[in-house]
């Protein structure tokens, strides 16, 4: 229990987890008041894209505590699934086309 | 962390009868005693699972879309489907933000047992761990909750719904449903964890089983940070 302590020293004070729950039961009203408010278009993405990616950063920064790992294992987490980025970029193309497509035939 | 140097870095041109032939000799080859990752292996292994599992929400995720973004019938509008009848109104996604207020609570209660785990105090780590666990099972049963009403009140199938687009059903049993397997098999998870833990049992080994399990109950957390934007929210 002590050499994990030592080697890894995952102890941080308390009081950073609750600021980070905190932070996330705010970041998540937020997300909620978005739809609440019935904000739409450009404005309702942007938000909920943003409150989602801080809510997401700061679970994996400070409660899995990806801030304080060594940065090949940081970097061989978090940049394979970059590669979803290539998969969404195509299936949205495949998707225009698709719904093109179904507005030419089916309607 | 710089004392973790590597044994056979200075080794340029090792003996030849030092490798063993044949399967072993594969297995030596490849692992050769090098550590990439200065964590204990269950650790690495673990984020190594989550990995492959983001893939698996991201590609559910993707599908969503695809479905959404090519259907020429209007999507059911999450906000009135997932509205709460409160006091003689509607409350949009009432229940949704309850679950998800649910689910970042036990996120928190895990994240302090994993700390009192690394202070040794392994009593107090086990008990916030059942209440994690507890957390999880009252999400489960919203979830639960949640689905009889779509099934039995609305109308919601698989295959088809009244509200619009056919696909709204098939993504959101498919994604949820896979989400709350995640949460239920986590709940286990913990209760195993938390009882072996108050047994004594990780005395020799260490504490990182805490962690580890953390880990994963974080991750269940963070899918269901980008499903609530993706499915609830957009």
């Amino acid at each position: 229990m002590t050499t994990a302590a030592t080697t890894h020293g995952q102890t941080h004070p308390i009081s950073l987890y609750l600021k980070i729950w905190g932070l996330l039961f705010v970041l998540s009203t937020l997300s909620y008041l978005v739809d609440y408010f019935h904000f739409h278009g450009l404005l309702r993405w942007g938000l909920i894209v943003t409150f989602m990616l801080l809510k997401a950063g700061l679970i994996v920064a400070v409660f899995m505590h990806m801030a304080w790992e060594r940065l090949a294992l940081v970097y061989a987490i978090l940049v394979p699934p970059l590669a979803l980025m290539v998969l969404v970029g195509l299936m949205w193309a495949e998707a225009d086309y698709t719904f093109l497509t179904r507005l030419f035939f089916f309607r | 962390m710089s004392a973790v140097a590597l044994p056979s870095s200075d080794d340029v041109t090792p003996p030849a009868h030092s490798a063993p032939a044949g399967l072993r000799g594969l297995v030596s080859d490849w692992s050769s005693d090098k550590e990439a990752f200065h964590v204990a292996w269950g650790k690495a292994m673990m984020w190594i699972f989550l990995l492959s599992d983001t893939f698996i929400f991201g590609s559910f995720l993707t599908g969503y879309m695809t479905v959404r973004a090519s259907t020429t019938v209007p999507w059911p509008n999450p906000s009135e489907v997932f509205a709460l009848h409160v006091g003689g109104s509607n409350v949009p996604l009432l229940l949704i933000a309850i679950m998800t207020f649910v689910l970042i609570s036990s996120s928190g209660t895990m994240a302090m047992a994993v700390n009192f785990a690394y202070r040794g105090d392994r009593f107090n780590a086990a008990a916030l761990m059942f209440v994690t666990a507890a957390f999880g099972e009252m999400f489960v049963f919203m979830q639960a909750f949640e689905w009889s009403k779509l099934i039995l009140h609305e109308g919601v199938r698989p295959w088809g719904n009244p509200m619009g687009a056919a696909q709204f059903g098939s993504t959101f049993f498919m994604i949820t449903g896979f989400h709350g397997l995640h949460v239920t098999a986590g709940v286990i998870y913990l209760i195993v964890v938390a009882t072996r833990l108050l047994r004594g049992k990780y005395e020799k080994k260490g504490y990182q089983i805490v962690e580890i399990a953390g880990l994963y109950w974080h991750f269940v957390d963070l899918v269901w940070v980008f499903i609530f934007a993706f499915f609830y929210l957009w």
